[in-house]
């Protein structure tokens, strides 16, 4: 068991255009810094797309939206999914 | 007496047999007003659905012109309608559904300065845009009138929907505060977009909006549907009502201010990665200036055209293959239309390069005016 973590097609394309990650379990921060590890241009992107004032991406635990329940303190144990909402436009 | 007709009556049979939507509720849909904004690959499910089912007058927001490209996700226009506007094309198309619909058309962009004006009166707003700009724009203007926003929005396989500023419920920028930045966050016409998608969220737009006029079932209120075609996966998110939202909770935004084009933004006069026009580049290379032609559009777009002498590097791989650019030559940089290439100006700048420009409209500018033998997609 692991935590599994779904990145949008936004993002998927700075991690070799894979969607689904799978990390220790950890707290959201920590297991955001395992997935980005070995993509530095998703890690870049994720620090701007989550700080203060430019928040157009979501990080979701479960169905939490973590910004009203811990923030990226918040532990995510085994089993659990992050799900990472981007914005898009499109229509 | 009933509002409908004894033909209206026959031809919404299947509804009113609904103990759900009943006489009355059809009586409702058709004194309803629903304004879809945007007649594109979302509008084009949802005016569609909402004039089948007998919705009485619709608004339709649209400035733009059908094109060929269109027709492989909006199927409110058709062949013999490409070059017509939008607006004249979804209106014929939805006569002939159904003659007992009115319609208003707004052949406008939506605006700061018109967008009250237009959305006041309706009881619910179908979001169907494609640029952040109209979409913040939609959201701020519905949450000042307080009239419902059926939201939905696509991008390649993934699509959302919601519905933001209903009676008590969170806004879209509850949810996403700030438009993102420049080039952050590619649109349908750089990523693509699967032509069925539209349908599949267009439709749930149209659901919801019908839920709202007739007062029934659970409306998507302060949750978020993710849509992922790939894996046919649905999965639901909750959307919370922030307290500090400028919008609907502080309501810091007590008018509309124009978003418009913060996601193209040229950069500033004098600074580098400054545009260059295919004109410019053209003429320059003729005098004998040779570039380093960049092209970070994806290997499939290469394989339909190219520049002469360009390079290819994926927006997506150039962070690892910057050594292969070389320092010592001016580099002008392209994509399709000109948002990913100012992507990589930026970042070709931030990692030292000098001498970078962004190669104005792409390669859709330099078939248009210089090579029309390359082929536009």
């Amino acid at each position: 068991m692991a935590v599994t973590v779904v990145l949008p097609s936004v993002l998927a394309r700075f991690a070799g255009g894979q969607r689904t990650h799978a990390s220790p379990a950890g707290t959201i921060e920590e297991v955001l810094a395992r997935v980005a590890q070995p993509y530095p241009e998703l890690g870049k992107r994720l620090a701007d797309a989550t700080r203060d004032g430019n928040e157009f991406v979501t990080v979701y635990l479960n169905d939490e939206d973590t910004r009203f329940s811990g923030g990226f303190e918040t532990y995510a144990a085994d089993g659990d999914e992050v799900t990472i909402v981007s914005a898009i436009a499109g229509g | 007496m009933s509002l409908l007709s004894g033909p209206e009556l026959a031809r919404y049979d299947r509804h009113i047999i609904l103990p759900e939507v009943g006489l009355a509720g059809q009586e409702r849909l058709k004194q309803s007003r629903v304004l879809i904004v945007g007649c594109g690959g979302l509008g084009s499910p949802v005016a569609l659905y909402l004039a089948a089912a007998g919705v009485g007058h619709l608004g339709l927001v649209d400035f733009d012109q059908v094109d060929a490209s269109n027709l492989q996700r909006q199927i409110l226009h058709g062949t013999s309608t490409i070059g017509r506007s939008k607006l004249e094309s979804a209106e014929a198309r939805l006569l002939n559904l159904n003659p007992y619909v009115r319609f208003e058309r707004y052949e406008t962009r939506l605006s700061a300065q018109n967008a009250l004006e237009i959305i006041r009166g309706y009881d619910v707003v179908v979001d169907g845009t494609d640029n952040f700009a109209t979409r913040y724009l939609v959201n701020d203007a519905c949450v000042l009138l307080g009239v419902p926003n059926a939201y939905g929005s696509i991008y390649r396989f993934e699509g959302q929907a919601s519905v933001f500023a209903a009676d008590g419920g969170p806004c879209y920028r509850c949810l996403f505060r700030q438009p993102p930045p420049a080039g952050a966050v590619p649109n349908c016409a750089e990523g693509g977009v699967l032509g069925v998608l539209p349908g599949l969220v267009g439709t749930i737009q149209a659901t919801e909006a019908i839920k709202l006029l007739l007062g029934i079932g659970r409306p998507l209120v302060g949750e978020l549907l993710l849509v992922d075609a790939l894996e046919m996966r649905f999965r639901r998110v909750k959307v919370r009502k922030d307290p500090g939202c400028p919008a609907c909770g502080t309501r810091t935004i007590q008018s509309l201010e124009e978003i418009d084009a913060v996601c193209e933004l040229p950069p500033p006069e004098g600074a580098p990665g400054r545009d260059l026009s295919v004109a410019a580049l053209a003429e320059r290379r003729r005098s004998g200036w040779n570039p380093y032609l960049l092209d970070v559009r994806e290997p499939h777009e290469w394989t339909i055209g190219r520049i002469d002498g360009a390079v290819l590097i994926p927006l997506g791989a150039l962070p690892r293959r910057l050594a292969e650019i070389p320092a010592d030559r001016d580099v002008v940089v392209y994509c399709k239309g000109g948002v990913r290439s100012r992507q990589a100006v930026e970042a070709l700048l931030e990692a030292g390069f000098g001498r970078v420009e962004n190669l104005e409209g792409g390669i859709l500018a330099w078939s248009a005016e210089i090579d029309p033998s390359i082929p536009r997609y």
